[in-house]
């Protein structure tokens, strides 16, 4: 055995990076394609900079788009951290507890993401500045999109902090100290909810928008969030399962499916309650939902979309519910593929565009996204998918070693 | 002292040497490399050596970090102001005389629109887009006039892109704006403060602090809001000079604008540009405070009524009918 070299906080990092930068052909082609993408977000981006947000799809009818609804649907993923961090820390879970690290990296990439889309939706992004307290002005507390501020930052600082004190410890080789990260734990089991409720609030508490006005909102945003969350994090578990030298227990993937039964069916419950109240006595407060699922004059851009949408929503949940093929993960992996882009449809542009169409003044006008839009959205999925395998990358190598 | 400083425009080097040290000039100073950055991003362009280039470097420096309008002194104001109309110069050589002034003592404004009078010729429309600056390119429009079928009063049944001769036999025309609520969802939305309503009840936006989230946009009920998609397009001859800082005023790529009741006008005693415009005299503007005045008696003697009331906005903008 070599002698133990010196470990502090400097090594904790530079040894992270060194990490990362290792890897196997397959492994460096997927972070260069990553970085390829992140090149086109960037690129695409700098004609936003130059030119304005009138390179975008967006019109002062559907004002906010393709970046919002990610925006929106992301905050959900962030959120669903919270489904393995619950049983992992508060009922002591052992099989939760050896993934909860990988749940923490997968909201703190969600969140990196949330924070991107919201920075290229501005259109003053140089003065993003003006909503930092002290040197800005904050509408605090009677803008909830300064709320959201708040609990975004808040929820990526816990979600950073805590497995960085845990994993630091481990990396020193010793036991974390419970008493002093469990009020932190607590806290994030809160704060998680609070960013969901908190990004619905932004959309329910506008009565312009009857589409978005409706108390179901805060709710169904989380039930939708626990399935879908539950749902990718099933997926990056089994590519880590099969790709990595760290195994995953198959009791996790069990409670994982129940937890997005559950959820999924919530979600449907109270999707078929919202659609029975829009079209069993349609008032004009219904246009957008009419707008949504059947269109309207001719305008049905978004009718093969929703319809796509709660086909795949209702099949995927069936079949994670029935579990046709007996624990079969040829069977279950793809389902949660397709919910999770069911969820997707549904909570990102299905929920944002008809909440804006018609305007208040009637006028119904389609929305489209752009080549720009594409690729900033795919600038920043590629960042946020770089963040993640960064962050379990790190993670895992260090439990590992704690493990011997 | 305003004319001298045109006529010799300060260095950056200069500029920075002798203003007495104060952590704002040291801040103004110590960042202009960081400046240079800024403003090569939002040009898209590197600006020329020449002294002129500089000076309008520092103008943009110190535009960057200044203050919301609403907690900036009369002297900050004063310099502020100052800047726009050199800047307006060295941009676009043209002169433009923007103005600051503050509400007028015991007047809060109100509007009302007449329904029975009202042709639909846009007379109004075409006022406003001059007056106010608009961006001709996406040919941006504060005021929307819908034609109406008998029976609805709800702008939302009416047509708003008709384009055929006026007035129609059996129709009528209702116009929508921006309708100053007196208590407004865009300005309880907005994140940075950057949209409030004036002591005369004018609801303004600082161009310079709104950071584009578009959140009043979607927070308002009356569509009353307008954004700057792209970079605003005036001919320079059909530019409006006399301008308010709330008000006409060129607009920054990014940003949000909306009707100010010609704010530039009715704090100097004039009328809006559409009220002044419309030749059948349906739209009625006036100091709600003021017992004999014109709104006063409107609201007073005919059937007035508010759009979208059941949301308790509380508009400063009426209906009605003769």
């Amino acid at each position: 055995m070599k002698a133990v070299p010196e470990r502090n906080l400097k090594t904790f990092f530079s040894d992270a990076i060194r990490w990362n930068l290792r890897g196997s052909v397959g492994f460096q082609i997927f972070r260069i394609l990553l970085f390829i993408g992140m090149g086109v977000g960037i690129y695409a981006y700098s004609f936003q900079a130059r030119y304005g947000l009138s390179m975008t799809g967006m019109t002062d009818i559907v004002s906010w788009g393709f970046y919002i609804s990610n925006f929106t649907f992301l905050v959900g993923v962030a959120a669903a951290a919270v489904m393995l961090i619950l049983p992992a820390y508060l009922f002591h879970d052992p099989d939760f507890h050896r993934v909860v690290l990988i749940g923490e990296g997968v909201a703190v990439g969600a969140l990196v993401m949330c924070l991107s889309f919201i920075m290229v939706d501005l259109g003053g992004p140089l003065q993003a500045w003006h909503l930092i307290p002290g040197i800005g002005l904050f509408n605090f507390p009677s803008s909830i999109l300064a709320w959201d501020v708040l609990v975004l930052n808040g929820y990526l600082l816990l979600n950073a902090l805590v497995p960085a004190y845990i994993l630091y410890s481990h990396y020193m080789g010793r036991q974390p100290d419970e008493r002093k990260y469990r009020p932190f734990v607590f806290l994030s089991i809160f704060w998680a909810f609070s960013i969901h409720m908190v990004t619905a609030f932004l959309y329910q508490g506008l009565p312009a928008r009857p589409f978005w006005n409706n108390p179901l909102m805060g709710p169904r945003f989380l039930a939708s969030a626990f399935a879908a969350g539950p749902a990718l994090i099933t997926l990056i578990l089994a590519i880590i399962d099969s790709t990595t030298s760290f195994k995953i227990n198959r009791k996790i993937f069990n409670k994982l499916r129940l937890i997005i039964v559950i959820s999924a069916i919530i979600n449907l419950l109270m999707l078929f309650s919202e659609i029975f109240k829009e079209f069993y006595f349609p008032t004009h407060h219904s246009i957008s939902a009419i707008y949504l699922f059947f269109g309207i004059d001719g305008h049905n851009s978004l009718v093969p979309w929703i319809w796509t949408s709660v086909t795949v929503n209702l099949i995927a949940t069936l079949v994670l519910a029935f579990n046709p093929g007996k624990n079969n993960p040829k069977v279950l992996l793809p389902a949660c593929a397709f919910l999770f882009v069911a969820v997707w449809m549904e909570k990102g542009i299905g929920l944002i565009v008809p909440g804006l169409i018609p305007s208040p003044l009637g006028e119904i006008v389609d929305y489209l996204p752009t080549w720009v839009e594409l690729g900033v959205t795919l600038g920043i999925l590629c960042l946020g998918i770089t963040v993640v395998t960064w962050l379990i990358r790190t993670a895992l190598i260090i439990e590992q070693r704690y493990d011997q | 002292m305003i004319s001298q400083k045109k006529d010799n425009p300060p260095t950056i080097i200069e500029d920075v040497l002798e203003k007495p040290s104060s952590r704002r000039s040291f801040l103004k100073g110590a960042s202009i490399a960081a400046a240079a950055g800024s403003a090569v991003l939002a040009t898209g362009c590197m600006p020329g050596g020449n002294t002129a280039a500089s000076g309008e470097l520092t103008l943009r420096w110190q535009e960057f970090f200044k203050k919301n309008y609403r907690i900036m002194s009369q002297e900050e104001k004063d310099e502020t102001v100052e800047r726009l109309e050199r800047l307006a110069k060295i941009q676009d050589n043209i002169d433009v005389q923007i103005g600051s002034d503050p509400p007028i003592e015991n007047v809060l404004y109100g509007y009302a629109f007449n329904i029975t009078r009202c042709e639909g010729f846009m007379e109004c429309v075409t006022a406003c887009v001059k007056e106010n600056n608009l961006d001709r390119k996406t040919n941006t429009q504060y005021i929307r006039i819908f034609e109406m079928e008998p029976g609805q009063l709800d702008p939302s049944t009416g047509d708003g892109q008709y384009f055929h001769k006026v007035p129609v036999e059996d129709k009528f025309y209702m116009g929508a704006q921006c309708f100053h609520c007196e208590n407004a969802p865009c300005i309880k939305a907005c994140p940075t403060k950057a949209t409030w309503r004036e002591p005369d009840g004018i609801v303004v936006v600082d161009y310079n602090w709104c950071i584009g989230c578009r959140y009043c946009m979607a927070a308002c009920p009356y569509y009353g809001r307008r954004f700057n998609w792209g970079k605003g397009e005036v001919p320079k001859e059909e530019i409006t000079t006399k301008q308010h800082y709330l008000g006409n005023r060129k607009r920054p790529m990014g940003k949000m604008e909306k009707c100010t009741f010609c704010i530039q006008r009715t704090r100097r005693g004039k009328l809006p540009a559409c009220v002044e415009a419309c030749p059948t005299g349906s739209r009625v503007f006036g100091n709600l405070l003021d017992p004999d005045s014109e709104i006063r008696y409107v609201l007073k003697h005919k059937k007035v009524f508010r759009m979208k009331e059941n949301i308790g906005t509380q508009p400063k903008f009426w209906y009605f009918i003769d």
